[in-house]
């Protein structure tokens, strides 16, 4: 997720947005002409709702009685229309009531804090505790039926969690710039409360307001249908519900416009609140819940025959559905047996997406397009990635912490990795994991075992993942970035610990990393990625010699320990473009200082220029002179 | 965790204070009592004066309140204004009843909900959409609209169930069943719909996980994910939910209980209502505040149990 500024959606864009959308668009308006309708009922209908028709007793709809006739011969249209007013009338006085306790005190809460934070979040704690359906009755009780009051009572009495977090929406807003510098310009507390804070919070008091509206309208029709408020014959949607109930058998039809009338108003509030909710808040929408497709690549590029531990020819992977994004590019390298190879680039390269389609874990919305990851000599398939993780190919992953499941002891986690990948059971397993933790350099593994990941150091975190990692034995690593979330100190102890592992079982690793420092350390092949293509794959000895791509010659004068003391670091300007912005010719050429014209043309192809050394680009002479004369 | 369950039964107190005191406050604002309606609107003034004075009707509010009060301390909640019952005894001979009623479709509401969202969200497609679908009605629709069909037709057309009364387990276990199965299935169905789609969600949120794709990483079967460490950490939302709904149920027992004519104290307090009976809705003030506290310190235990961070501090 992006940390940047929230683009919060103005005030006439969040109308827009939710109108947008097709069920905003029907819900809001369906609640206008319901409105609309209930309010102007004496001139919408025919009849009024207590006029009584005896030639039409319990009608089913018909040209004259829209809806039908009640036991008495009443119409439903007239009847609903008439009973909508006191339905949402109700709904009004409950939000208008919450609204009116909850949002001064949650922006009072938050936008002071201390004491008044304290005690006004104890009384919301003890409204939320509050069984409102039995206060609701004793204030019906005392009011004499009075359902403006309960209506009221209930606004107040559910005011709790709109509270919260109108006061949780108010500290975040109180920390914000624009805040503090209104503040500095001299507005007064209150006009920066109602400007800024309430602007902030807009999104949250619409979302569960009209979620209390649904709730609300559900109290009304229940505390109605019980004959609790406006007595008979007076309309009402919940006691039109009870007085159907009463002939349901004979004449099924009358409980059908009341229950759909208080159904489709409940789901219009709740669809509302719904989509305020997406259109407001960061989080995507979990569309793209189907599996990762793992598709074959077409026929007639059968995976070629390769002597190599790992073979990726021609790897294509994209996001999205019906107009997928490609992410990687038509990437191929090679990994032989116990070779240690370093993937480089800076954040948005595909650096992990390139590692998660070598363990067969794409992200759920992403999809192979074509290509063939080819391991000890066979092309895989998605079931075949299956058996082979953890055996054959393990990962280790960026976010030690992350990576363990919280809820379980770390003996029990590695001991679960151990009994599926070795098949050991009973104190077998107990002793292999105080094995595979003292392999890993954990001192008092058995300690170690016993704790939860919570209760662990990051660096510590990342020794169990390696130590679950390296239980069945792989032949492959895949590390994506194992040492970026640690302690600089950390990093160096978890690398000489990953570089022993490898000497002494003579694995494969693939180091997928930002920091050339640590790629030149580890490993004798390198990869130079650059959105979504491989731009440089060289020897590492050769590519720090002489980089033979722009963005790889830049990368290596952008680390720190080239800049002498004193002297800046060269930054590489600009940031890689975003997959839907990739240019057709070189995608480095922007942020070039040797770019020309013809690099903005056609697609630069991957070639040779050495032994074991290719480059992505027309001006490798000019490359290679310039960093001569350097 | 100690701290936690302390600091919740600590808020007990003040909280069952704030009831009934709201109650009480509340019911002296008004002119108009229970000497009222007892006697009807034609009754003389001095009748009713009389009677304001046999009930105690006539001292001032926090006088009475603290009478109320100090019976309360001693386990005496008073008697009912119009059957002049023991109120304590009544409601704890109804909770039978309402408990039987709530916790049965609680246990419903979660077997039938999690196995929804936890389908839905493992396999996603049509059947991820039938629960969305389900979940929507579950929401729209009233339960007391729900009750009203369910007894037209499982009672009146096909003649499965009796339409109204309890029998108590200890009576039949059969009929018992038989008795509960439509108000339960009418209460069930907002519960289902809610812990349905936190299931989903929450179970959705867990796979995305990095610790899921390190133990798919580490070979380890589907199977064994889903149930064991996906089930287990989604399960703190999910609780929650429970929470949610088991107080709703407790809530919406006033209108099933009603429908169905159950003796608990869901029609317990639509009747004193209507009777402006105020000792029996204190009592069940006090006694609906209670229950609410109880499932929150169950809800407690359960984060205990499932967070170990929770657990540890």
């Amino acid at each position: 997720m992006s940390s940047g500024v929230q683009a919060r959606p103005a005030r006439g864009g969040l109308v827009r947005a939710v109108l947008r959308t097709p069920r905003g668009a029907v819900a809001v308006v369906f609640l206008a002409l319901l409105t609309t309708a209930c309010v102007c009922a004496p001139l919408l209908t025919r009849f009024g709702p207590l006029d009584q028709h005896i030639d039409a007793v319990r009608g089913l709809p018909s040209g004259t009685y829209w809806l039908g006739t009640d036991v008495l011969g009443r119409d439903l249209l007239s009847r609903i229309l008439f009973g909508g007013r006191s339905s949402l009338l109700g709904v009004v006085e409950a939000v208008v009531a919450q609204l009116l306790v909850a949002v001064p005190a949650g922006l009072v809460a938050g936008y002071f804090g201390g004491l008044v934070d304290r005690a006004l979040m104890r009384l919301a704690e003890l409204l939320m505790s509050i069984p409102a359906i039995m206060i609701l009755l004793a204030v019906l009780a005392i009011f004499g039926n009075s359902l403006p009051v309960a209506m009221i009572a209930l606004g107040v009495l559910s005011s709790g969690g709109l509270m919260r977090l109108v006061r949780g929406a108010a500290l975040v807003a109180r920390e914000e710039l624009y805040v503090t510098a209104a503040e500095l310009m001299g507005l007064s507390r209150t006009q920066v409360m109602l400007r800024h804070v309430l602007g902030r919070c807009r999104g949250v008091i619409i979302v569960q307001t009209s979620l209390f509206a649904a709730i609300a309208l559900g109290v009304q029709t229940g505390l109605t249908f019980l004959g609790l408020g406006p007595q008979p014959p007076e309309p009402t949607w919940g006691g039109m519900v009870a007085e159907a109930a009463s002939v349901f058998s004979q004449d099924p039809w009358m409980l059908v416009p009341p229950g759909t009338i208080i159904a489709l108003t409940v789901l219009a509030f709740g669809v509302l609140g719904d989509v305020v909710r997406d259109a407001t808040s960061e989080r995507q929408s979990a569309a793209g819940t189907g599996r990762a497709r793992h598709r074959t690549a077409p026929a007639g590029t059968a995976a070629a025959p390769s002597d190599a531990l790992l073979s990726v020819q021609g790897l294509s992977v994209a996001v999205g559905g019906d107009t997928p994004l490609r992410l990687l590019d038509d990437v191929s390298f090679e990994i032989a047996a116990g070779e240690v190879v370093g993937l480089v680039g800076e954040s948005g390269s595909g650096k992990s997406m390139t590692a998660r389609a070598l363990i067969g874990l794409l992200p759920t919305n992403c999809l192979v397009e074509s290509g063939h990851v080819v391991f000890d000599g066979k092309a895989l398939r998605e079931a075949d990635f299956r058996a082979l993780r953890g055996r054959e190919i393990a990962m280790i992953s960026q976010e030690p912490m992350a990576a363990l499941d919280p809820s379980f002891r770390i003996g029990s986690l590695v001991g679960e990795v151990v009994r599926t990948l070795e098949g050991k059971r009973g104190k077998a397993v107990t002793e292999r994991v105080v094995e595979l933790l003292t392999m890993v350099e954990i001192p008092d593994a058995a300690d170690v075992a016993r704790r939860y990941p919570h209760q662990i150091s990051g660096g510590m975190a990342q020794r169990v993942a390696i130590a679950m990692a390296l239980a069945g034995g792989p032949r492959l690593l895949i590390a994506d970035e194992p040492t970026t979330a640690l302690d600089v100190t950390v990093q160096a102890e978890i690398l000489d610990l990953l570089r022993r592992l490898q000497q002494e079982n003579g694995m494969a690793v693939l180091l997928v990393s930002h920091n050339l420092g640590v790629i030149a350390d580890m490993c004798s092949e390198v990869l130079v990625l650059y959105a979504g293509q491989v731009v440089e794959q060289a020897a590492v000895d050769a590519l720090f010699a002489a980089p033979a791509h722009p963005y790889a010659a830049a990368l290596l004068a952008s680390s720190p320990e080239k800049a002498g003391i004193g002297q800046p670091i060269r930054a590489i300007p600009g940031t890689v473009p975003s997959p839907e912005d990739w240019p057709t010719g070189c995608r480095f050429a922007n942020r070039c200082e040797l770019a020309e014209p013809e690099c903005r043309g056609e697609a630069i192809p991957l070639v040779d220029v050495g032994a074991d050394h290719r480059s992505r680009c027309i001006r490798i002479p000019v490359l290679l002179e310039q960093e001569a004369t350097r | 965790m100690l701290r936690l369950l302390a600091n919740r039964l600590a808020l007990s107190v003040p909280l069952l204070f704030v009831v009934s005191v709201l109650v009480f406050g509340l019911a002296s604002l008004v002119p108009g009592d229970a000497a009222r309606t007892i006697l009807g609107e034609q009754a003389t003034p001095e009748a009713v004066a009389y009677l304001r004075n046999q009930l105690g009707l006539d001292q001032p509010w926090y006088e009475r309140y603290g009478s109320w009060l100090a019976g309360v301390l001693h386990g005496d909640f008073g008697t009912s204004i119009l059957s002049g019952q023991d109120v304590w005894t009544t409601l704890n001979t109804r909770l039978g009843v309402t408990l039987s009623l709530v916790l049965t479709a609680l246990v419903v509401s979660t077997v039938i909900g999690v196995a929804l969202g936890l389908v839905s969200a493992v396999r996603g497609g049509v059947l991820g959409r039938v629960v969305d679908v389900l979940s929507l009605i579950g929401l729209a629709l009233p339960n007391f609209w729900i009750a009203i069909v369910l007894v037209s037709l499982f009672a009146v057309q096909f003649r499965l169930f009796p339409a109204t009364g309890y029998v108590p387990l200890t009576a039949s276990p059969s009929e018992w069943i038989s008795s509960l199965a439509m108000p339960v299935a009418a209460l069930s169905l907002l519960g289902i719909a809610i812990i349905g789609k936190q299931t989903r969600d929450s179970v959705l949120d867990t796979l995305g996980a990095e610790y899921v794709r390190v133990l798919r990483a580490n070979g380890v079967s589907e199977r064994r994910i889903v149930f064991v460490h996906v089930l287990r950490n989604a399960a703190i939302p999910i609780v929650t939910a429970m929470g949610v709904v088991a107080v709703g149920m407790v809530g919406g027992s006033v209108f099933i209980e009603s429908v169905f004519v159950l003796p608990g104290l869901g029609s317990l307090a639509t009747q004193s209502t209507l009777d402006h009976d105020l000792p029996v809705i204190l009592g069940l003030g006090v006694y609906f505040t209670m229950l609410v506290i109880v499932v929150n310190v169950l809800v407690d235990l359960a984060y205990g149990f499932l967070n170990p961070k929770v657990r540890a501090s």
